[in-house]
């Protein structure tokens, strides 16, 4: 119904294969396309691996995005002054855009919104743990917007030179909205570093509440985590979990310690001989308990989703049938 | 003059403040996510209104738009009650209704102010109008979308209206000092106004079938007195979360 899905998988020649069943000229031909650093746009060719992969990635991100909408969404109303209000109104509405663009730019594989919108509600879909945790004052949220959105931007610069041409246009396009998220967020955070004792600790224990999950955002070690060579070498990861994290503390712990606030790690120092950050176990036993569906605000994510989908459904059978009223007798 | 010209501001500023306020309640739940977005973005028009009538009174060398909004007793504000009224159980339908028979109202009253003697108001009712023309444009759409679609969106449809119908009337209750500023040549009359207004709405909700009789007065009563400073029973919840920060730590900024 929104008008994106170009393929069906009934359209798709490979749809289910392996890898190692696929036609090897043009497997070879593929990935000498990547190798040359060309961009694979929806019609081409493409192993089902690849495709299935991306749309995995995509449709996550895309889940990310409208969850991640609702925790700082309940601060809207509750915003302190019409300057905050105004552009924490803005950045949420951004991140429902962000979602729509890479929902659209997965149904370019050939999945459609409905059928990812029912994996996420069925759970069969994953999202960023880091929206399993609640924005208890409105500190969390100056938090979230500064450092959740920089490293969402870490996270998204790296993966928009990928090879995939729809994904990537759409991660510059979102990086650059979220560029203005993160200068709302630190903002808002040197305000209440700078303020008043009471807002001063409200401050600190958001950053408190939030390192854990902030750490966890880049996923498991390299050690642990499971990356098969071929996602590299089809330029669908670009970057390892913790080439990332460390980019991310390399960046921002210099400028949390600069506005006096104490990261709640007494191990978490740059190492000068290798220039890498340290830093004690954060604790991966609670993210993969997270992922699992056991996070502080998993069911309750999930549950304003399933009500939202279900109070709309109405709607969306109207809009499939515009002149319903005017085909059906009356009498 | 200038309690007059408070209580004109106010009661313009507390609508555009509270209706962005529960359209922005929506974010999240809309029922397709284009709607998230389109509400969203009306509500932060919505709210720059508000902020933008104001500073018209702080330009007077009365309070700032913050204060205003974010720092006043109830008793004080001088929305209608149509606004206040909460999305109760988020059925888009009474969030649509709402959102036309308020935009419609808005048309009329900034090309009333658009025309009227007291300049800044002039000046900035022609600001306004450039933005509310998408919102009655947005509004116009779907009514017509719904309205003709399904048997069940037209039966909400039509409850929606009935519910709301007198709350949307009551947004042409007279103001107070009105014959004043009606005298000075700010602002025409609200019955008149209220004439405008349904010969906007009525051929469109005739095109969708539902069209309303003119509301009983005992439906009317109990919805007297807003612009008076007379609040809904929904108000207070409302204003409790909408200061909840700034009266945390009243004189920090934020």
């Amino acid at each position: 119904m929104y008008g994106n899905l170009t393929l069906r998988p009934e359209d798709i020649e490979n749809w289910g294969k392996k890898v190692q069943d696929e036609d090897p000229e043009k497997l070879a031909a593929f990935e000498a396309r990547i190798e040359r650093g060309e961009k694979i746009e929806p019609h081409d060719w493409m192993p089902y691996e690849y495709r299935r992969q991306l749309i995995r990635l995509i449709e996550q991100h895309a889940h990310s995005e409208i969850i991640g909408a609702l925790p700082e969404g309940t601060w809207i109303t509750r915003a302190p002054n019409f300057r905050r209000k105004l552009a924490l109104m803005a950045k949420v509405q951004d991140e429902v855009g962000h979602a729509q663009l890479l929902y659209s730019a997965a149904e370019t594989l050939g999945k459609s919104r409905e059928a990812m919108i029912n994996d996420l509600l069925s759970g069969k879909s994953k999202y960023s743990n880091v929206f399993n945790y609640p924005a208890k004052t409105w500190a969390d949220t100056a938090i979230i917007a500064w450092l959740i959105d920089a490293g969402a931007i870490i996270n998204q610069t790296t993966n928009s030179k990928g090879s995939y041409g729809p994904y990537g246009r759409a991660l510059e396009r979102i990086c650059w909205e979220e560029s203005f998220h993160l200068k709302y967020g630190y903002d808002s955070v040197v305000y209440l570093a700078t303020g008043t004792a009471k807002q001063r600790s409200m401050l600190q224990d958001a950053l408190n509440r939030w390192w854990r999950p902030i750490m966890h955002f880049f996923g498991p070690p390299d050690t642990v985590s499971v990356h098969t060579e071929k996602l590299v070498q089809w330029k669908i990861k670009l970057a390892t979990n913790d080439e990332m994290r460390q980019q991310f503390l390399d960046m921002y712990v210099p400028k949390i310690w600069e506005l006096g606030l104490t990261i709640p790690d007494p191990e978490l120092r740059k190492d000068p001989e290798t220039g890498r950050w340290v830093y004690s176990d954060p604790n991966w036993e609670e993210f993969w308990q997270v992922i699992n569906g056991n996070g502080p605000c998993n069911a309750e994510r999930l549950a304003v989703r399933r009500f939202a989908e279900e109070k709309g459904r109405w709607v969306r059978q109207a809009l499939l049938q515009p002149n319903a009223r005017y085909v059906t007798p009356l009498a | 003059m200038i309690e007059a010209l408070e209580s004109l501001v106010l009661s313009l500023a507390d609508d555009e403040l509270i209706m962005g306020h529960r359209l922005a309640e929506w974010i999240g739940l809309g029922p397709i996510l284009e709607e998230d977005i389109a509400f969203a973005s009306i509500a932060q028009d919505e709210t720059g209104h508000a902020q933008a009538y104001y500073q018209l009174l702080t330009d007077l060398g009365l309070e700032t738009p913050d204060r205003y909004a974010f720092h006043r007793p109830a008793e004080r504000f001088r929305c209608a009650h149509l606004v206040e009224l909460p999305n109760f159980d988020y059925d888009y339908g009474l969030a649509l209704v709402r959102h036309f028979l308020y935009d419609a109202a808005e048309q009329v009253r900034l090309q009333a102010l658009r025309a009227g003697s007291y300049d800044p108001l002039a000046g900035l009712a022609e600001r306004l109008l450039r933005e509310e023309k998408y919102h009655w444009m947005h509004a116009t759409t779907w009514l017509r979308q719904l309205g003709r679609s399904t048997e069940e969106a037209h039966l909400r449809l039509r409850s929606a209206m009935q519910q709301l119908w007198p709350y949307a009337w009551m947004l042409f209750e007279p103001l107070p000092h009105e014959e004043e500023m009606v005298e000075a040549g700010w602002i025409p009359p609200s019955t008149q106004l209220r004439e405008r207004w349904l010969e906007l709405i009525t051929p469109l909700l005739r095109e969708v079938e539902l069209e309303q009789p003119e509301p009983s007065a005992e439906s009317l009563l109990p919805l007297q007195g807003a612009r008076a400073g007379l609040r809904s029973p929904y108000f207070d919840a409302l204003l409790s979360e909408l200061t909840e920060v700034a009266a945390s730590e009243p004189d920090a900024e934020w």
